[in-house]
């Protein structure tokens, strides 16, 4: 079985391939048919790898077993977390390739199998991502990530939009890349190895007492490459460009896994190679990860609530609950991690599902503006009422897997830090709600413009020409999605099967439970309540509820400038340095 | 100095940088990220070196007769390139969109996404 | 220059400046001995007969990154087909032919097919010297381009018809990947390289899988870098607006 692993990055990799090499010569539903079958068949393999991922399988790669306890080959590791993303992963491809099935604008001229193969790849390096037991090849996937991400992110090359949110995408993820690879080198100077556990076992050896610079100067700029992949604040600049110009299909996979598995990178990379006593302490990650989270949940939050272009409302949602989730992982503990992979499973089902449902209204009116859709969307009342539904999941309303994972990880971060999960939650899901209530029903009046902001209108739809009716496909994919997100939290016995997994993969293999609490369920409803209520404000009294003076200059930040971006990242560096540097002076 | 080509490194990531935030010209930025990236390549070869090493190929050097350099960090530094050329080409591909559809190739006049 | 950025970039540089220098000093010296892996990796090369251990690492040891390197490649390639393809309002001119001066005509066509062996060369003794696909497919697809250079681009064009550099490039792709997959089916491990012998220590047929894999990433290289090259070429050369839209 356990030579089965590094099939999930293989497989998908060949469909690529085989497509490209025969794509001109096929019809578009072949090429379709047979994107379909090999990420299913992927998605399928995925799973059963993940039930059978107790014990952790570990994989040689090439059939260099250890030799004592080193190798040269490459390790990959299917546990619980690593297998649990790889088949989030497969799924959201299937689900993304089901939406854009035949209706997706018609692909370049004799390249048929272009984007399907695109998106094969791009499944393939998720999986690959995911799986990597060994740093350097989680750079390599990491970047094969962002290669697709960035040709797909600028698909529709007739958008002026879509272009330039891609190039920003592309320089800044890939000079993340680059800081991830000095970190990469130092660590290897350091201990002369690659594998992630066997860097740990060399920290922890060679660190004479404790941490120094070089083991702070490789945490930051590893951290660094993974949380611009996250889109941890200031690292979060180039999201909500890139997301609100990719193509739907793309977005669904972009919010939904992508910048999930930066944070996993996250987790991962802390628990295997610093943990130890050579690495950096626990309380000083926990600084670095709550300080950045918390101000990534609240500032994606409030960017949220006042964008205009439905889907850069959605991508800074997605920027927000990231934050959420690095707050969850960065308090170490088992139950966190738990309740953590339980939200990203939510939110991932959930903002997929609400990402095809701005996709609806793009292809069928030729336009994401909240403003302009102002009441056109009457007609589209299954769109709308997934939109509204996927709103409540996003608030963590009882019983989404989001409200699930929601409230094991507030009852494991406990605190005042409880208020910053239900503001950013509900002021999301809020704003959602907000757009649903102006589009889908018309209400309220037609809201005034603001002066620096972008709006969405007069894009070109992603199909050949506007849509007079929506397929069955775009309604029936973020149904499901929606269902999905709602089994995470229903299906009895799943919240503590994934909790304990997770947990067995951490430090210590401790056990842990998900359950439903009375003080859970209370917060996730109050999380919707209050959505609803701000939601209901802005539509009613929508003066009260437009930017005040202390929000422009937040916006102002996200200038759209790439330098910009490049000066935050650097002194997202340097941040993160000082955050984390208590423990290696103290040492 | 037994520390100077890790430094020629550091100070390579940074101009990079530099000449990322202030470009004028997004070909140009392009360029810089190379130069951010050719950091890596340096930091890498540095990092493998033994001294008096010779290249890690035996077809004509006898096995054990003389130090060669770590052979892993000239692979990887291998795999950096090919990454670097190609985003670089993939980038570059993007610029020339952006020049046709914005018609200027300034970062400073792109206003399309905002606030 | 934006002030708020100046003062950014001030501020994250010299952080990062500290940072950067002090972990420089923390480093091990320059030209050190300890290098665990790489004698490992040395090691490990010589048992399989491979000469070259570089190629040793890229092909055996650690051909799981050369997967995803490749796939990089090939990806790379395809977003390329799909961001310079012809858009709505562009259309396709054909080339015209360009006039070259005498000795440059010449000179191009002389290095030409010395290049391209040369490529070929590099390729097929990847295993034994320095070199390899990735290098060698690269001198061979630049030989190509001397064409353009000593003649025109409708000459370059008629020695490289795209749609079979596509195919090439994509079936080197699943060459490499089902070389990876055969060890799987007979029951070892992926990318293992334990089903063919390993010949001769530093003879062309050494190696195992390794010259077989080689070949497959030359062949990838080489037909990638021509198809790439040749989307930026149409953009320069064939692609043009729409005059008056």
């Amino acid at each position: 079985m356990r030579h089965l692993l590094p099939l999930p990055v293989a497989l998908p990799l060949l469909g690529a391939a085989l497509l490209v090499a025969t794509g001109r010569r096929l019809p578009r539903i072949a090429v379709e048919i047979a994107g379909f079958v090999v990420s299913g068949g992927t998605a399928a393999l995925t799973l059963v790898l993940l039930l059978d991922s107790a014990p952790t399988m570990t994989e040689w790669v090439g059939a260099w077993p250890p030799a004592g306890r080193e190798s040269v080959g490459i390790l990959v590791v299917g546990d619980g977390p690593a297998l649990g993303m790889a088949t989030l992963a497969s799924l959201l491809t299937l689900a993304a390739l089901a939406y854009s099935w035949r209706y997706f604008d018609a692909p370049p001229h004799g390249h048929t199998g272009a984007f399907t193969a695109l998106m094969l790849v791009f499944q393939g390096a998720m999986c690959g991502f995911a799986l990597a037991g060994d740093l350097f090849n989680a750079f390599v996937f990491f970047e094969l990530m962002s290669v697709v991400a960035y040709a797909l992110t600028g698909y529709r090359i007739d958008e002026a939009k879509a272009v330039q949110g891609a190039l920003t995408f592309g320089i800044v993820n890939s000079l993340g890349a680059y800081a991830l690879l000095l970190g990469i080198a130092l660590l290897y100077a350091r201990t002369g190895e690659l594998a992630m556990a066997r860097i740990g076992h060399g920290l922890d050896a060679t660190g004479p007492g404790g941490p120094d610079a070089l083991v702070l100067a490789s945490f930051v700029l590893v951290l660094t490459g993974l949380l611009v992949k996250a889109a941890a604040v200031p690292f979060h600049f180039w999201l909500p460009d890139a997301h609100a110009v990719a193509p739907t299909p793309v977005c669904m996979l972009l919010s939904g896994v992508m910048v999930e598995l930066g944070a996993y990178g996250v987790w991962r990379v802390y628990g295997t190679v610093f943990a130890g006593p050579g690495g950096i302490p626990a309380a000083d990650l926990t600084r670095a990860l709550v300080a950045l989270g918390a101000l990534t949940a609240v500032t994606g939050a409030v960017m949220c609530w006042y964008q205009r272009h439905i889907k850069r409302l959605l991508a800074y949602s997605t920027v927000a609950h990231t934050g959420l989730f690095l707050v969850g992982l960065g308090v170490l503990t088992p139950e966190a991690d738990g309740g953590v992979a339980l939200y990203l499973l939510g939110h991932a089902g959930v903002k997929a599902a609400l990402f095809a449902c701005a996709g609806a209204l793009l292809d069928r009116f030729g336009s994401v503006d909240e403003h302009s859709l102002h009441g056109r969307g009457r007609p589209l009342r299954a769109t709308g009422v997934m939109c509204a539904v996927g709103a409540l999941g996003l608030a963590g309303l009882p019983p989404f897997g989001t409200a699930l994972g929601k409230a094991v990880t507030e009852e494991a971060v406990g605190g005042p830090l409880t208020v910053v999960y239900v503001a950013a939650s509900a002021i999301t899901a809020g704003a959602v709600l907000r757009v649903t209530a102006r589009v889908f029903l018309g209400l309220g009046p037609r809201p005034r413009d603001a002066e620096y902001e972008t709006s969405g209108s007069d894009e070109e739809p992603e199909t050949t020409g506007l849509l007079s009716r929506i397929p069955d496909t775009m309604t029936t994919v973020p149904a499901v999605l929606l269902a999905a997100a709602l089994a995470v939290g229903v299906v009895p016995g799943f919240g503590t099967l994934v909790a304990r997994s997770v947990a067995r993969a951490g430090p210590g293999g401790a056990h842990a439970a998900a359950h439903w609490t009375a003080h859970g369920v209370l917060l996730g409803v109050a999380s919707a309540v209050l959505a609803v209520a701000l939601a209901g404000l802005a539509v009613i009294r929508p003066d009260w509820t437009s930017a005040p003076g202390w929000a422009a200059p937040l916006r102002r930040l996200q200038s759209g400038h790439v330098g910009d971006y490049v000066a935050w990242l650097l002194v997202g560096t340097t941040v993160l340095g000082a955050l984390a540097l208590p423990g290696v002076l103290g040492s | 100095m037994h520390v100077l080509p890790y430094l020629v490194a550091a100070y390579l990531f940074l101009t990079g940088c530099y000449g990322l935030a202030t470009s004028r010209n997004l070909i140009h930025a392009v360029g810089c990220l190379a130069v951010c990236q050719s950091a890596t390549y340096v930091l890498l070869l540095a990092v493998g070196y033994r001294d008096g090493g010779t290249a890690p190929v035996f077809s004509d050097i006898r096995p054990g007769s003389r130090p060669v350099v770590d052979p892993v960090v000239q692979a990887l530094t291998l795999t950096d390139i090919v990454v670097g050329a190609t985003v670089t080409a993939l980038l570059l591909a993007l610029v020339l969109q952006i020049a046709k559809r914005h018609g200027t190739v300034d970062p400073d006049e792109l206003r399309e996404l905002r606030g | 220059m934006n002030r708020l950025r100046l003062w950014l970039l001030a501020v994250g540089g010299a952080g990062l400046a500290v940072l950067l220098v002090a972990a420089c000093l923390d480093l091990p010296d320059f030209g050190g001995d300890r290098h665990p892996y790489g004698d490992r990796a040395v090691h490990a090369s010589l048992l399989r007969h491979t000469a070259n251990t570089v190629a040793s690492v890229n092909f055996d040891q650690r051909a799981y990154d050369t997967l995803g390197e490749m796939s990089i490649l090939f990806a790379a390639v395809l977003g390329c087909v799909v961001l310079l393809r012809q858009a709505r309002d562009e259309h396709r001119a054909p080339p015209e032919p360009a006039e070259v001066a005498r000795p440059v005509r010449r000179y191009a066509l002389l290095v030409l097919p010395v290049a391209l062996v040369t490529g070929l060369y590099v390729i097929a003794h990847g295993q034994l010297s320095p070199g390899g696909g990735f290098q060698g497919g690269v001198v061979a697809a630049t030989a190509l381009h001397l064409l353009y250079l000593g003649a025109d681009y409708g000459a370059l064009e008629r020695v490289r018809p795209l749609g079979l550099y596509e195919t090439t490039d994509a079936l080197a792709v699943s060459a490499y990947l089902v070389l990876g997959l055969a060890p799987v089916l007979a029951g070892t491990a992926f990318l293992a390289n334990t089903l063919l012998p390993y010949g001769t220590f530093d003879t062309l047929s050494s190696g195992g899988t390794v010259p077989l894999l080689n070949a497959a990433i030359g062949m990838e290289v080489a037909s990638a870098a021509v198809v790439l090259l040749a989307h930026f070429l149409d953009q320069a050369v064939e692609i043009e607006e729409e005059h008056g839209s």
